[in-house]
Parts: C-alpha cells; structure tokens; sequence
C-alpha cells in the first residue's frame, strides 16, 4: 500500500512547537496587589458611563480577592461594554457579538484553575447571545457573569434592544418599543440548573462590590445583572431610580448581599430568603421598584467542568491506548 | 426449487448446473446488497467486506443511504445498504456499476436500476415473497418492476428468502441479512469461519443467542447458495498484505484526533459529520479526551476556540451548513491568531442540500467565507488513511502557525471503508504540552518576526504575559488600533505566514508522466476514481496524467509550471459548473468548478472543468469519458469496468 501523502513524513512542516517542549511550570508571586495594579489603558467609555463604576468594582474585588492578574480571564462579547476587558491587567478575550459565553465555556473547562468571568451589555446576551446565555445557565459552570444592562445598543448608537422599556424611542423604534421588554432575572430563574443570580446597580457602588463578591465567591454561573446608566442614549431610565431611592428595593437576607451602610438611604427592604426560588421568581417581576440583592443561590447545582471531569494521561499512555485501539479495526 | 425466472424470461439456473457451477474469474466485482432501511443490509455489507479485506482483497465499501430515515417501504427512493468493490488488488473507490445485486425487494432493486448503477449483465439476487403477495397492489409493482428491469439484459434470479428463513426465525425482517451473507460467502468463496468470527465481532454488545442465531440464518443462506446457483466468483486476494486496519473515514479522522493528542470534540450533530463525534463519544474520554455537544455550531467553534486559548488541543466538526454558521467565528480565530481544526465533512448544498450524499461544493466557502481578508490552511485528504493522519499534520500546522486549519473530507470518505496499512503511532505526534514560563516584561502577544508573520502566543496562566485578545484590528500589543499602518501591517503578518507554509510543501506528484496532452486535475475524494480513470486511458494509449491536490490553502508550489507542459488541463470535481453547451452559457460568463476557478486564477492556465453533483461518488467510467471527449485520438464510447 502506497504510505498516504499524510504520512511519517509525508508533510515537512516545520516541527516548530517542539522549542515549547521544555514545560516550565507557572509561578504565582505571592505579591498582594492594590485596585490600581489591575488597570490597563485609559477607558474610553463616555463621562458619567456606569460602565467606569463597574471597571471601578471590578479592579476592587481582583485587589480585595488577591485573584493573580495571570490566572485570572475575562472574556467579553461586542458593545461598549465589552470593552472591559482592555481596562483590565489580567487576561482578556474581547470576542464577537454575543459569543462571550461558548468561549468562557471552552476556558473554564479545561481550565478549572482560571478565575473566569464573562462580561456582556444586554444586546450581547439577551438578544443575539440569548441561545448561549440559556445553555450556559443550565452548564453551570464556575464563570461570573456580568450583564451591563442599559437597556440600548449603544456602541452600534441607539436601537432598540431586547430590554428596552415598552414606548422607550430609539433610532430603530422612533415611536418608541413596540414589545415589552425581555426580563434578564426571570429569563434566568427559569432555566433548569440556575444557581446564583443578583440584581445590582452601578450607581451604588458598595452594594455592585458586594454583590461581584458574593457572585465569585459563588462555585457555579454566578449571573449578575447590572443596571447600568448610558447617559448619552438612555439617560433617563435609571435617572429617577438613581435621585429617588424610593423607587429602590433591597433584598435582604443572612444569606444575602450585604446592606451595611445603605440603610440610611434605602428605606425600602424585603426580606428574601435566596433558597426560595418561587419567591426569586416572584420579586424578579419587574413592578416599578428596582430590586437590588440576591434572588437565587443554590450552592448545590452540579457543575458542568466537574461532571466531565477527565482521567489525564501522558502522550505516551496515550499512544499506547490508540495501539490497543487499533486492534479492534485489525485485519 | 423457486428459481425460476420471471416473465420474460430470461434465465433459469437448475439444481443441475448448481451441482456444477461456473467459476467467473474476476479481478474485481462489485456487488450491492440493497434493501428498505432498517432491513440490516449495511451490516451485512459490512461484514462482507471486513471478511473479504481479511482474504487479502482490495475492498471499497460504501454506503448507500437514503436521505429520510424512514423512508417508505418497498420505495424506488428508499435504497439502503452497501456497494462493495473487492480487487485483486488496492481497490480506492466505488466503481462503475455494480456486477451482482442482492435486493430485498423489487423496487430498491428499480431505484438502483434507474441510477444507471447495475452493469448490462448484472445479476440479480431477488426476494421473491413479493411475487405472490396478497396485496394485489404489491403484486401489481413487483410485475411492472420486473417488466422495467427487463429492458437490460439483466439476469434476475428468484431467492426464497422470507420463506427458507423461516423456517429458522419467527421475524425473517431481522435475519435476512446474515441469510444474504450466507449467499455471498457462498458466491465468492468466503472463508466460513472468518465469517462467523466476524459476526461474533459485529454483533459483541448483542447476546450469545443471537450471534447463534445469526449464524444459524447465515448457514442457511449458504446452504440454498450451494444448491441453486449456478454460478461462483473468483476474486483472488493478496498473498500478503501486511498489518492492515479497515475503517471509515470519520473513523479515521476520530482516531486522528486521539492521535494528534486533541483534548476536546467540540461539536454540533449534523450528517455526515456526527459519526466522528459517535465514534469519540465512545473512546475519547478513556483518552482523558472531551466531547463537548453544544447547543448549535456556533457555540461548538467557540467552545474549542476558548479552550485553544486556554492552552488545549480543540477541534470542531460539522457540514456544511455548520460550516457556514462557525463563519464568523473562524474568522476571529485568524484574527486572533487561535490555533483550530476545523473538520467539514461536505455534503451536497446549497442549504440544507443532500443532507447524506457526497459534493465538494464548500471549497470556496472554506477559503473566503468570512469578512475582509481573512487567510487560513485548507487541506483535503483524499483518502480514508490519509483521514487519519491530516488530523496530524493539521494540529501541527495550526499551532506552529497560530491558525485555524480547515479540514475538508466528504460524505464519500466519511462512510467509505477501506482497509489500509496499519499507522506505526508516534509520540511526536501529539501536542507539546504549552509554555507557561513567565513572559519577559513588555513582550506583546503578537511580535510578529516581521520576514515570516509567525509570533510565539501565550495563554492564560502565564506570568506578565496578560493581554487582551479581540477581533478588532489591532497592534502587536494586541491594543485596539484603527490606524492605516497597523490595519496594512496585521493584514500583512497574518498573510505572511500562508506564504511561509507554502514554502515547506512539496510540489505534488504526477500521476503518469510529466508532459503530455491532458492533465487532470483533482482533489479530496476522487483521487482513486480518477486515478483508475488514467490508468485505463494510459492503457488505451491516450497521453493523459493526473495530479492530486492536497493543499488548498495556500496551494503547493509548481502548479502553473507543470500545468504548462500539458496541452489541456482540467479539474474533475463533484460540485455545480455551467455545462457550456447550456443556454446563454460564455466563456466569459460560465461559473466553473470550485477547484478551476482556484487554478485559473493561482496560475493563469485556462484550466477547464468537468463536474457533476449527482449525489454519489464519480465512477472511474465518467471521468474517462470526460478524457476521451478531450482527447483527439480517443476512441469514444463508453469507459466500461475492467
Ligand atoms: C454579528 C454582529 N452583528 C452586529 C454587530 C453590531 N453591534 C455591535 S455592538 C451591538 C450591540 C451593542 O449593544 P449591547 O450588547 O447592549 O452593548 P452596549 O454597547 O450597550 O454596552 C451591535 C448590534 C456586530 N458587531 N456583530
Ligand atoms: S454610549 Fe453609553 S454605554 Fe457607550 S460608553 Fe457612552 S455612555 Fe457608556
């Protein structure tokens, strides 16, 4: 039998990996790191952008967590928002529209030792994401998942998004959003296997840390929205919640995000137990008041990347069993 | 007996000359077993030709599929079960027509007689229930079918099937087939015991009592063989062969993927690509290896692609129409510099097409389908062994390169089955495992060595090398840069490196000489069909070579040199081209064979095309037509089987 143009070297590609083979395992520093070791470049977001609060956070709770910039991913879709990721000293992937997630899905299983976080605007993953964004619910997988949700497109300058308020005009809908809108929380709640999800404002910015806290101290898809203030397109959907703390509800609960210090302004309080999903469900209803807390945690939910958990073999353990395998194709 | 020839009749071959039967010697037979799907006739195809690889012949065993999973029974469309070409020697395709049939029924029998697939004298193994049915209507078909097969002068040959397996069986629709393997074992002199020990292998998850019962249904077969047929074939095989494995091609490229040390399957079901994935589900994960299904191919191609930059071997596999939904994705994976496999086992298009039938109609679309210049590795293996180790050569090339590798096979090789020399593994196949030694401080991820575009990656986990990858244009910093010289100079890095891989490949060899009147031009599957196609024009006198390609991004080096020494040149391929005698078909505004129009522009040779989208493998006979309508001293007529 002639040996196939593929064959023992039938191809002359350059063995180039092989200078890689010397494999050097990582050495984490124990250095403790402070918020400003974790910024990059200079944001471009516009001023008074609630995307520039949640960078704030973000850098916050990598110092708070001492998470090693190297071991640390952030992967995002396509929006202003998923622009994050190059304000960050850790690992990044700014990805395409709506695709954060199947990437951040492939990282974090094979790579359980990477802190994986996932960041997305409310077009990314409600709309052209939204496939992902259920499966990736139902996965499980240990990735903080970050909706920055001002209800618009906004790098793509002004059309409707799956969040947009009823009647609320932009370029696509000038006579204001014929539907009404999409509910990231119940959306959520729904999918079998959802495990932690919390509702956060930017411009609170004790209660958005504590809430990133709780959500990576989570084993498990830890979703996250974030209502996010786009002052240039959306100005005024969050303006009267973020001057009239009436319009606010916390949750709170032992279990909970921590209130502390918020009392004086957030009068309006509901006690929510966060194993109680059918209550979750039932104060994720959108009713005019934003609820900022914890709805749903179940520390129990199996996780995709422990189910698949994989025996690991040498290349040449390996090659041995592909020998034994070739037995059964014998002639 | 029963055997006795329908109206018209034609032959009848007695108990007496059963005693004595004829010895047909062949070098080659091609035989078709066909049946409604469900029947068990592939199965039985496939132990036929395990068996006969094992007697040292050349085997080619392909599929016959009908699209619908259940089709209507008794249907002319609902063809299912297996052609098998045994040789003397390497056989490497299908064939032309096939010399004996072996049907279920009378109208899978017409469906195969209307593809033009049943050579002149072709004979015919028949169910004969059908005959004396009880619905009249049935009755009714198996005389018009009959009266149809009756303008070849094919020689059909009444089989009790039902009847002589029941007299072993409640359910004959479950034993047929080994009945029929039984036959065949008979016709061609098929080493009994092999057979039995292939049995047992096929049917190993199944119970004690059915490999009893399939043996007993296959003696039987034999037994009714011996005493009514008058004839025998004799293909001798090879006297030594070698280690051999016999296997399909998305077998094949399943073990090339544990092979090359891939960690992750990740995939989206879609025929004919889901039987590589079928295949890893069953061993990869003993390999410490993952089949990830995800929720749609777009999410397969991101799922490898996060884990390729996570530091692991990935590959995703699909069809066409899978290929095309991962377009986007590919093309962040070029621009991020990702290495990938991307496996497509094509099949006719466009849209949902011919979900189960061989095309090679998503080359270009492999090559251009994304956005802006987009440069990536195509390579098509053309056959079942080099299935196996394009896998390889492919992971090697996506990591030493930092690219995606697209992979084209085809529904042909993904079902064919064909034994070959048995792969002496190396270790140095698989993957190194990644670097994770820090980064030296201010190193980019991209530091292009600005001669070749190659840049050394690093992946999450290794100190000071944090960056931000992203599809959008960008420096060697991977920062965001809109500017013209950063857009010019990625576009140029990312090009670069097609060119340097170019510079490694060797020009490929010309099958028959190096000058002459015609060249033919092919790619992927087709090789040994036009292969064989040459050979018999060679044979005829006719100045004729072939060359094979299996690099279609970037090309191999010496194309249009070599095209040059031949009068005419033409690619043969199975995908859509204007045939030029058609209405308001030019010269200018003809649109041409993928591969043609590839060659036209690569080398500036008026390279013409011969394509067809039949929906099944090109037979050695068509293509040597298409030598002889090209070749001035070529007798014409039709290019018949050995
Ligand atoms: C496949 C694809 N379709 C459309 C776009 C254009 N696009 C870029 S961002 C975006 C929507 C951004 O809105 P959102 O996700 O809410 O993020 P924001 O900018 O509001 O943070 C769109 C439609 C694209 N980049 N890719
Ligand atoms: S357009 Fe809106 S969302 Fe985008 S950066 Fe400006 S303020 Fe932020």
């Amino acid at each position: 039998m002639p040996r196939g143009h593929f064959g023992e070297g039938g191809c002359s590609v350059i063995p180039f990996a092989s200078s890689l083979l010397d494999c050097v395992s990582c050495s984490t520093e124990d250095k403790h790191l402070g918020p400003a070791d974790y910024g990059s470049s200079v944001p471009r977001w516009c001023p008074g952008c609630g995307d520039h609060s949640v960078l704030t956070a973000v850098q916050r709770l990598l110092a708070d967590e001492n998470l090693p910039p190297e071991r640390t991913v952030f992967v995002s879709g396509i929006g202003c928002s998923s622009r994050l990721p190059h304000y960050l000293k850790t690992y990044g992937f700014h990805g395409i529209h709506g695709r954060a997630l199947p990437i951040a899905t492939g990282v974090k299983l094979h790579r359980p030792d990477l802190n994986v976080f996932a960041v997305m605007g409310d077009g990314d993953c409600c709309s052209i994401g939204a496939g992902h964004w259920i499966h990736a619910i139902r996965y499980n997988m240990d990735i903080t998942v970050l909706l920055l949700d001002n209800c618009i497109y906004a790098l793509t300058k002004d059309q409707t998004s799956p969040t947009t308020p009823q009647g609320y005009a932009s370029n696509t809908q000038p006579k204001g959003s014929w539907l009404p809108p999409l509910n990231p929380l119940t959306v959520t709640l729904g999918v079998t296997n959802a495990s932690f999800v919390a509702q956060t404002a930017e411009w609170v910015p004790s209660h958005l840390f504590e809430t990133l806290k709780a959500a990576r101290a989570h084993r498990g898809f830890s979703f996250v929205r974030i209502l996010q203030r786009c002052p240039v397109f959306t100005p005024d959907i969050f303006q009267k919640a973020v001057r009239d703390p009436g319009q606010i509800e916390l949750l709170v609960h032992d279990d909970g995000i921590p209130t502390a210090g918020l009392e004086n302004l957030y009068k309006n309080r509901q006690a929510h137990d966060p194993r109680d999903l059918h209550g979750a469900r039932r104060l994720a209803e959108f009713d005019g008041k934003f609820r900022l807390g914890l709805f749903f945690k179940d520390a129990s939910a199996p996780r995709y990347e422990e189910t698949r958990h994989l025996p690991v073999h040498t290349a040449q353990e390996r090659m041995d069993l592909l020998d034994r395998e070739f037995d059964r194709y014998a002639v | 007996m029963t055997d006795t020839t329908t109206k018209p009749a034609r032959t009848s071959a007695s108990a007496v000359a059963a005693a004595n039967p004829r010895i047909i010697e062949a070098r080659e037979h091609t035989v078709e077993i066909v049946s409604d799907s469900g029947e068990g006739a592939q199965k039985c195809g496939q132990i036929f030709g395990a068996v006969s690889a094992k007697m040292g012949n050349g085997v080619w065993t392909v599929e016959i599929i009908p699209a619908e999973i259940q089709p209507p029974a008794r249907s002319v469309a609902g063809a299912s079960g297996n052609r098998i070409r045994i040789g003397s020697g390497p056989v490497t395709n299908w064939g032309d027509e096939a010399h004996l049939v072996v049907a279920f029924n009378e109208q899978v029998v017409l469906g195969r007689h209307r593809l033009e697939a049943l050579a002149d004298d072709c004979v015919i193994l028949i169910e004969d229930m059908w005959a004396s049915h009880p619905d009249e209507a049935v009755r009714a078909a198996w005389t018009a079918a009959i009266e149809e097969l009756s303008s070849k002068p094919y020689r059909v040959i009444r089989v009790p099937m039902e009847e002589r397996c029941l007299t072993l069986v409640e359910n004959a629709r479950k034993g047929k087939n080994m009945f029929v393997l039984g036959m065949l074992s008979c016709i061609y002199g098929r080493d009994l015991q092999r057979v039995k020990d292939q049995i047992a292998h096929q049917f190993r998850k199944k119970s004690q009592e059915l490999y009893e019962q399939n043996v007993g249904l296959m003696e039987l077969g034999h037994a009714w063989a011996a005493e009514n047929l008058d004839f025998r074939v004799n293909v001798p095989g090879m006297a030594d062969t070698g280690e051999m494995v016999v296997m399909n091609g998305n077998e094949a490229i399943g073990m090339g993927c544990v092979a090359s040390g891939m960690d992750l399957c990740s995939m989206y079901p879609i025929t004919p690509a889901t039987s590589v994935s079928h295949y890893l589900s069953e061993v990869f994960e003993k390999f410490g290896g993952m089949v990830h299904q995800a929720e749609d191919e777009i999410a397969a191609i991101g799922v490898a692609i996060g884990a390729s930059y996570a530091g692991k071997t990935a590959f995703t596999v699909t069809s066409g129409p899978g290929l095309a939904l991962k377009t986007e994705f590919i093309g962040l994976a070029i621009m991020a510099e990702i290495p990938l496999v991307i496996v497509n086992v094509q099949r006719g298009g466009p849209s949902t097409g011919l979900p189960t039938k061989v095309e090679q109609g998503d080359l270009l679309s492999a090559l251009y389908a994304q956005p802006g210049d987009a440069p990536r590795v195509v390579i098509a293996p053309a056959t079942i062994e080099e299935c196996f180790h394009v896998v390889v050569t492919a992971r090697r090339i996506a990591e030493a390169f930092r690219t995606p590798v697209i992979i084209l096979t085809d529904a042909n090789l993904a079902t064919g089955v064909q034994p070959f020399a048995r792969p002496k593994l190396d270790v140095r196949w698989h993957a190194s495992p990644p670097d994770q030694s820090p980064v030296s401080a201010g190193k980019g991820p991209f530091e292009w060595d600005t001669r070749t575009g190659l840049s050394e990656r690093f992946i999450p986990g290794q100190a000071g090398g944090m960056h931000t990858l992203t599809g959008l244009s960008h420096d060697e910093k991977s920062r965001v840069a809109y500017d013209a010289a950063t857009h010019q100079r990625g576009c140029a890095m990312r090009s670069r490196k097609l060119a340097v891989l170019q510079q490694t490949l060797k020009t490929p060899e010309i099958h028959g000489d190096a000058a002459g009147d015609l060249l033919v031009v092919g790619w992927g599957s087709t090789k040994g069909a036009i292969e064989e196609a040459v050979d018999r024009a060679r044979a005829e006198g006719l100045s004729v070579s072939s060359v094979h390609l299996r690099f279609l991004s970037p090309m191999e080096p010496g194309l249009g040199e070599m095209f040059r020494r031949f009068k005419k040149v033409f690619t043969v391929e199975i995908n859509y081209s204007d045939d030029p005698s058609d209405p308001f078909i030019t010269d200018e505004n003809r649109r041409r064979g993928q591969l043609s129009w590839m060659l036209r522009a690569q080398t500036l040779v008026d390279v013409d095309c011969w394509t067809r989208v039949f929906g099944e493998p090109l037979r050695p006979g068509q293509i040597l037509q298409a030598i002889h309508d090209r070749c001035p001293g070529a007798t014409s007529g039709k290019g018949g089987a050995l």
